[in-house]
């Protein structure tokens, strides 16, 4: 059924809720199975489907759909990246988020309310300049605030903060957020409409090979043979990938978000502190949503610690002043790839018919739509998409590394 | 993760006086292959489950540990001192 104004008023009188997308038992064999059900692996059928035509494929889940980080981020999408290997990426994943509810036929509450990153310092600036000089170079909107401005928007801030006073900041217009669970939502209807089977609670325990070759998986649902095997497991690559005897580049850490109890309407963009690692903005039930690091250290554990949370808490505060009397309803965790560079992977892998999506740190929300069509390319024909093509496995060998902070192989710092 | 790292040298103390570096490999020899290096420098075994890794107790007796523990409960089995049996 398609969504309309109409549908809304026909189902609202007649009271029938159909489901948005069939869960089927699996079949003995697909042309792709896609491992994860998140919204990365969603896209990726989705868009094998309506893009290159392929719809024999099975996304397999081990949990229910959205029950990954596509449900535990803080909504936020943008594209101001420095690297040239990012930029183009992230942009068009920002173009596919401009057109992604018109497209997929399902409202994922896309709002383009501007992201604004603080700086304190002149060097901060200085950098911050050079980003918003890259992203324009690039096509990719962006613009300098000076303190006045960035008071105008924000005036709620402490801009005498003596510390971190602030003096200006980079806005993104375009940049914003958009509701995450209806982005899961809205590409698991639109690839179940297409012909794929979308089968939850179905983990993955083993992959085999015959001569080289990826041939089945054995699942807690029975074994699945497949033409060829992708991986979307975020946080969990390292496990998926170690079944095929892979070692990756990467290390699972915990990341924290939070959200407050629901406030009137307070602050209409993202906002995010330069000097610390602090990101706030308010979802339209009204809580505030935000958070900061990761916890440091490998966990699988989806929990995080209370030094964490003080942490964020303190940086919150620093920033906007107000929020020290602001209740935190929840705080939760999820467990993301860190790289060795910051920045993800997606490419084949030694075995030529399994593919890899993996190592998104904890930005993999924004890149869900680009991620998907860019892994749904190279399923499909072979090769990298162009604006993916950056994203090697091997350029950890080849020293051609896409350190966007410039931190090293230390992936608690980036 | 537990809130306390048994430091050999300091007693139980909490795991935020520490810095973490990553896990304890094996450093190759100085002549070793290039493949061996990009190993040690940029591939994880990454466990759901039990791992060594090098601890700094920045905020104490400033030596480097070996602490190996569960990635899923956070439970700690061991804390050595990275550097064997000296103090």
């Amino acid at each position: 059924m398609r969504y309309s104004a109409l549908s809304v008023l026909v189902n609202g009188l007649t009271g029938k809720v159909a489901p948005a997308w069939r869960s089927p038992d699996p079949k003995p064999e697909y042309d792709v199975v896609i491992v994860g059900g998140g919204g990365h692996g969603l896209a990726t059928a989705y868009y094998l489907a309506r893009e290159f035509g392929i719809t024999n494929v099975a996304v397999l889940e081990k949990g229910y759909v959205g029950s990954g980080n596509i449900g535990r981020n803080t909504t936020i999408i943008r594209s101001n990246y420095l690297l040239p290997g990012n930029n183009p990426f992230y942009e068009l994943s920002m173009k596919l988020w401009e057109g992604l509810e018109q497209d997929f036929n399902f409202n994922a509450m896309v709002s383009q309310r501007g992201v604004v990153n603080l700086f304190h310092s002149d060097a901060q600036r200085d950098a911050y300049r050079r980003r918003g000089n890259a992203m324009r170079l690039h096509g990719v909107d962006a613009e300098m605030l000076d303190r006045e401005a960035v008071r105008k928007i924000l005036p709620f801030l402490d801009f005498d903060n003596a510390r971190f006073p602030i003096k200006g900041a980079i806005r993104q217009r375009r940049g914003g957020t958009v509701r995450h669970d209806a982005v899961a939502w809205g590409y698991a209807r639109g690839a179940s409409q297409r012909g794929v089977d979308i089968i939850p609670h179905c983990e993955v325990t083993a992959i085999r090979q015959q001569n080289g070759h990826v041939t089945e998986v054995e699942t807690s649902r029975g074994t699945i043979r497949c033409k060829r095997l992708a991986l979307a497991t975020a946080g969990h690559s390292g496990v998926t990938a170690a079944m095929a005897g892979i070692t990756l580049p990467i290390e699972t850490h915990a990341l924290q978000a939070y959200v407050s109890e629901g406030l009137k309407p307070f602050i209409d963009t993202v906002v995010t502190f330069g000097a610390g690692h602090f990101y706030l903005s308010q979802s339209d039930k009204g809580g505030l949503v935000f958070g900061g690091d990761i916890e440091g250290y490998n966990s699988y554990a989806q929990r995080g610690n209370l030094a964490n949370i003080e942490h964020v808490a303190e940086a919150g505060v620093a920033m906007i002043p107000a929020l020290s009397r602001v209740r935190v309803l929840r705080a939760w965790a999820g467990v993301m790839d860190m790289s060795m560079d910051g920045s993800p992977i997606i490419d084949k892998t030694h075995l030529p018919n399994l593919y890899l999506n993996a190592g998104w740190c904890y930005g993999g929300f924004k890149a869900t739509p680009a991620s998907g069509l860019c892994f749904a390319h190279l399923i499909a024909t072979d090769a990298p998409h162009k604006v993916a093509r950056a994203f090697r496995l091997d350029r950890f060998a080849r020293g051609h590394l896409i350190d966007e902070k410039g931190q090293g192989a230390q992936p608690n710092l980036h | 993760m537990a809130s306390l790292i048994p430091c050999p040298h300091c007693g139980p103390r909490p795991k935020e006086e520490f810095t973490v570096r990553g896990a304890a490999l094996p450093r190759p020899a100085a002549d070793a292959s290039t493949d061996e290096w990009q190993a040690y420098v940029y591939l994880r075994e990454n466990p759901r489950g039990d791992y060594a890794e090098h601890w700094h107790h920045s905020g104490g007796c400033r030596r480097w540990l070996v602490v190996h523990r569960n990635t899923a409960t956070h439970a700690v089995h061991s804390v050595a001192d990275a550097a064997g049996d000296r103090p």
